[in-house]
């Protein structure tokens, strides 16, 4: 079964998302690195862009596959990881950590409690994660 | 959606059970990968892996009109071909697109065999005997179900095979074959590929294919010898720029302008879609399929749009990061004029205009054994 942090919030497209202080960080799951195989480009958003929860706001590819990426909350980007487009098999070996891809301040509160737990997310997975 | 069941291999349960990813392919069940793509995409320029590509076609034609049967058929002059050789060869449309693209064997004075694509087995199967229905003395065997066949690539390929089988391999060259056995299996052990680096394909009886696929991996172990999945066999055969039938070639793109004219021998006389091929040719072919590297990160794709200040001037047929190369490299069908190495262009990908430069091909230095 893959890794799922308990102290992590999840969506049902496989991003993770976690609470700093008054900001969140967001990165795809070890799950979603798995079944995407090995990252080989990531495009992320500019800082200060804004992102809107369950809407796109990078794209993550994979040797096979285009995936898009959906933010967890709504909200200003206060941070990108500019190691990862040079960088995007970091994605495959850390994506709970050196893998992040952004952090938002969050621009509506109640998104937070929307999203998934991780024994929800660890549920959703073992139902087949679509 | 089509309920078509997918078909599987004489190895499909060893791969399930080395916790392959399978994937629908051309009709087949197949491993896309098993470790990961780009490891063993590096296994095999750096060491040796093995390919299940028992989903490939076989045909076998056999007579005093085999010959006649397959000079008619197929682009490459069958009559220059030596019993004990290979070609590379096209079957056309008469209007010189590409039914498909395959390997002929002359097996014997008056027997050859025909590799086809595994998507496209039930098509060639309906064209090749239709198109020869009026010749004489020559039977076609669909041998597709009953041959299994394994790819062994890579720099240590040659040391691997000859540990096996029972005769000396080293001698066998380029484009050659020989009958003998392989861990005991009745195998043709073919020198050809791929993917660009030396090595051997084996045909081997369906129902002996695990034995053989099981042996190899013992016996290169020590090698570094690995399963490979569809998802590296796609990374090396693009750094190579190795057409793929379905994305590079099919039936709207002609022989000539997909850089196959090597193999369109007009000279041997009539073939299906020769006439047309030479007018093409007389006249000069509208776009080339070229190799493009993109010149910032950027993954061109299948079907996304080819550029020249922002106007659209061709399409990408294939494209990906290339592990060896370190490069995001792709082929793409542009205009003539525009097909030199160097020019610039660009491919839109996601509404943006990625730069992308026009290079010589192979991306990645061809390693195959031309003795």
């Amino acid at each position: 079964m893959a890794n799922v942090p308990g102290n992590l919030k999840y969506t049902r497209e496989h991003e993770w998302a976690k609470q700093e202080g008054d900001r969140v960080r967001v990165g795809i799951t070890a799950y979603a690195q798995e079944q995407l195989g090995d990252v080989v480009f990531v495009e992320l958003p500019k800082i200060g862009a804004k992102v809107a929860a369950a809407k796109n706001f990078g794209v993550v590819e994979s040797v096979k596959a285009v995936s898009d990426l959906f933010a967890p909350v709504s909200g200003e980007v206060v941070e990108i990881n500019g190691e990862l487009p040079q960088k995007p098999e970091t994605v495959n070996q850390d994506p709970y950590g050196k893998g992040w891809m952004i952090v938002v301040k969050p621009s509506n509160k109640a998104e937070w409690d929307q999203l998934l737990t991780a024994p929800q997310y660890e549920e959703f997975l073992a139902q087949g994660g679509h | 959606m089509s309920a078509t069941p997918l078909k599987r291999t004489p190895l499909y349960q060893a791969h399930v059970k080395a916790g392959a990813r399978m994937v629908p392919f051309g009709g087949w069940e197949m491993p896309v990968q098993y470790t990961g793509i780009i490891e063993e995409h590096r296994t095999v320029r750096g060491a040796v892996g093995l390919f299940d590509v028992s989903h490939m076609g076989e045909f076998e034609i056999e007579g005093p009109g085999a010959l006649a049967a397959l000079q008619r058929l197929t682009s490459n002059d069958v009559a220059a071909l030596p019993v004990g050789q290979i070609h590379y060869s096209l079957l056309c449309y008469p209007s010189g697109t590409i039914v498909d693209d395959l390997t002929v064997y002359r097996m014997g004075d008056a027997r050859y065999l025909l590799t086809v694509n595994a998507g496209n087995i039930d098509k060639d199967w309906a064209w090749v005997t239709e198109q020869t229905r009026d010749v004489k003395d020559a039977h076609w065997r669909n041998a597709s179900e009953g041959t299994g066949l394994i790819a062994v690539q890579g720099p240590k390929a040659e040391t691997l095979v000859a540990r096996l089988a029972d005769r000396d391999v080293t001698r066998i060259g380029y484009y050659r074959f020989e009958r003998g056995s392989v861990a005991e299996v009745p195998a043709m052990i073919s020198r050809t590929g791929y993917t660009g680096e030396d090595g051997f394909e084996l045909y081997a009886p369906a129902d002996r294919t695990e034995r053989l696929w099981t042996a190899l991996l013992a016996a290169g172990r020590d090698d570094g010898a690995a399963p490979i999945g569809l998802g590296a066999r796609d990374t090396l055969r693009l750094e190579m720029k190795y057409a793929l039938y379905g994305n590079d070639i099919d039936e709207t793109t002609n022989a000539l302008e997909a850089g196959l004219g090597w193999v369109v021998k007009p000279d041997k006389g009539d073939f299906i879609g020769r006439e047309a091929l030479e007018k093409i040719r007389a006249e000069g072919v509208q776009r080339k399929l070229v190799g493009l590297e993109m010149t910032e990160r950027a993954v061109a794709r299948h079907g996304y749009p080819v550029l020249k200040d922002g106007r659209a001037v061709g399409t990408v047929t294939s494209g990906s990061y290339g592990p060896s190369v370190d490069r995001y490299i792709a082929m793409a069908y542009v205009e003539t004029a525009l097909a030199g190495a160097g020019t610039e262009l660009a491919v839109e990908i996601r509404g943006q205009a990625k730069p992308a430069r026009v290079v010589k091909t192979p991306f990645y230095p061809s390693r195959v054994k031309k003795a």
